[in-house]
């Protein structure tokens, strides 16, 4: 059943076709998701560190120890040392991972919004305006994205909420071309044209019929899209143009533990592996449900 | 294939058009100017640079003015560093930076293509095996943890190569392995990737049942076709390894483009902010070009139109 399950979305059935074709692909994408499981568990720990984690933690993200500057792991019952100003490197890790997270999240979400609409808006309506659109976005393309981000935060500050939105801008394009492919495949497909013989709305068709065969494409590109925002906000606090202090991500503590790693190697150490399990997490987990969306790269 | 070049020269006109746009408005609507560090300007000091270098006039005119000059390939002199062109700065540094991005692609081809092709022949295997826990550490660990992990081992504790600095080929042992790794590790997937595929192919059976040597079913039949993925990655990657530049350059404090653009950046120079964005972009619309043109030389079925 494995390799029927997705295809039965395309053959069109047009009694399977709005309910049933979804969830067999979802089935599918669930069972080859659980196969990645070291990676979702991974994730799921992750996460809820990033959540729970700076409640639990015994001391404040910015709360100095003056005394205790550059203590080593589990010097003064910190369980990772602390930094320059003596503060817990593991209550800051933990913030710095869900700032990050938060950045990814929300980044990808503008990005998905933007995609989404401008993409099935193409796709949809084809012919001219198809064309328009596209070659715009094909000029985007080639713009050096990461430059217009630094000018961004240059000229604006060095804003939170700026960077979320700078951050999601770039990140459409892929999206956008993606729904508009896939929204030009479903348009012809036999089971879209049973739904306008049955008088539905195109409205409807797109509620019922697209959307739904567009998720699993989508849901797949957004796993890979989050990673590749984290590490977009971690090399810009890299540069010095990310988070401000006394907030943290992981970038911008990766960015302190390298200035001080001679003397304190941990502070560049743990964020490193956490930075390194989160993007792998994601990259394994998007790369399992591509495969169970796309049957072709199996 | 002339028409498709023309057609793809005629697209670049309006995408540089737009790069160079938006990166002037930008520039100008930052807060601060390139003439204040630091000291006061007495306001007659100050209104005599900025007619100095054309600024008091109305902006629509100053970015009329900067269009002329840039399709004259005049871009302006630095506001910065007094006497110098912006061609001659962004010259200098981007020599620099691009040797940096050339060497470590070259060795990425080399390392990654050799992975890649052994990977594939073992798929499953061993070396197959060894390969993807490679790629994946190389995909998942950004430079920015690589390059200063490597700096403490082979500078801070090893003490074999210098921790930063533009000199002899010592210094640029780390930046370029850096730069190298996450490459390495993309070119071994995709040419693992391409290669599997391609060895299961028709003519690949029918080149074996003629009896050919392995040797020359790998190099000859498989090969050209198994790279394609590798050739239209290719343009996109030499931007990025330009780009990766930037957080490389400023670890090893190397004098290249990436770290002129961010500190021109800060210090509101804006014609070296806005040359250097022009050159990236211009070299990214003919690297893709390029990528495009040998796609379709190495893959007969492709027709360019």
């Amino acid at each position: 059943m494995s390799g029927a399950a997705p295809d039965l979305a395309f053959t069109g059935d047009p009694e399977t076709a709005s309910q049933p074709t979804g969830r067999s692909l979802w089935q599918d994408a669930r069972r080859r998701l659980f196969r990645n499981r070291a990676a979702v568990a991974s994730l799921a720990l992750l996460v809820i560190a990033a959540i729970v984690g700076p409640w639990l933690s015994p001391f404040a993200y910015d709360a100095m120890h003056k005394d205790q500057i550059w203590s080593g792991p589990l010097a003064y019952g910190h369980l990772l040392g602390t930094d320059a100003l003596g503060r817990d490197l593991l209550a800051r890790l933990l913030l710095g991972l869900r700032v990050s997270l938060t950045v990814g999240v929300v980044a990808t979400a503008v990005s998905l919004v933007i995609g989404i609409t401008y993409g099935a808006t193409a796709g949809y309506f084809g012919g001219r305006i198809d064309e328009v659109m596209m070659r715009i976005v094909d000029i985007l393309y080639s713009l050096p994205f990461i430059f217009f981000v630094i000018l961004l935060m240059v000229t604006f500050g060095k804003n939170f909420i700026l960077l979320f939105v700078a951050i999601g801008a770039v990140e459409w394009l892929t999206m956008a071309r993606i729904v508009r492919g896939q929204t030009i495949s479903l348009k012809q497909k036999d089971f879209i044209e049973a739904a306008r013989a049955a008088g539905l709305t195109s409205g409807a068709i797109i509620r019922r019929h697209i959307a739904p065969n567009l998720l699993g494409p989508v849901v797949v590109y957004v796993t890979l899209t989050i990673p590749g925002v984290i590490l977009a906000e971690s090399f810009l606090s890299f540069l010095g143009l990310g988070v401000q202090e006394p907030m943290t991500s992981l970038g911008t503590l990766i960015s302190e533990g390298a200035r001080d790693m001679a003397l304190a190697p941990w502070l560049l150490f743990f964020p490193g592996i956490v930075m390194a399990l989160t993007l792998m997490a994601f990259n394994f987990i998007g790369d399992g449900l591509r495969d169970a969306i796309d049957p072709k790269d199996r | 294939m002339l028409i498709f070049i023309a057609r793809r020269i005629a697209f670049a006109i309006p995408t540089l058009l737009i790069v160079i746009t938006l990166s002037f408005f930008l520039m100008r609507l930052a807060p601060g100017s390139p003439f204040q560090n630091g000291r006061r300007l007495t306001p007659e000091i100050e209104r005599n640079i900025m007619a100095k270098y054309g600024m008091n006039r109305p902006l629509a005119a100053q970015y009329l003015g900067y269009l002329g000059g840039v399709a004259h390939g005049d871009l302006g002199p630095s506001l910065k560093y007094q006497d110098k062109s912006v061609s001659d700065i962004i010259g200098q540094s981007f020599l620099k930076s691009a040797m940096l991005g050339l060497t470590a692609l070259v060795l990425a081809i080399a390392i990654g293509g050799t992975c890649g092709i052994a990977a594939a022949l073992h798929q499953n295997g061993r070396a197959d095996y060894i390969a993807t826990l490679i790629t994946t550490l190389g995909i998942c660990i950004p430079t920015f943890v690589t390059a200063p992990l490597l700096v403490l081992i082979f500078a801070g504790w090893l003490g074999w190569l210098p921790t930063a600095g533009w000199g002899g080929p010592r210094n640029l042992v780390l930046p370029v392995l850096v730069l190298a790794l996450p490459q390495i590790a993309i070119i071994t997937r995709l040419i693992r990737a391409g290669m599997i595929e391609v060895l299961r192919s028709n003519f690949i059976r029918t080149a074996r049942a003629k009896g050919l040597s392995q040797r020359r079913i790998l190099l000859r039949h498989a090969l050209p076709a198994a790279v394609l993925p590798l050739v239209s990655y290719l343009g996109p990657a030499c931007a990025s390894l330009l780009t990766g530049s930037l957080v490389v350059e400023q670890i090893f404090a190397l004098p290249g483009l990436g770290k002129f653009f961010v500190t021109s950046a800060l210090q509101r120079d804006y014609t070296i902010v806005m040359g250097t964005v022009i050159l990236y972009s211009a070299l990214i619309l003919v690297l893709n070009l390029v990528s495009d043109l040998i796609y379709a030389v190495l893959d007969p079925r492709v027709r360019l139109t």
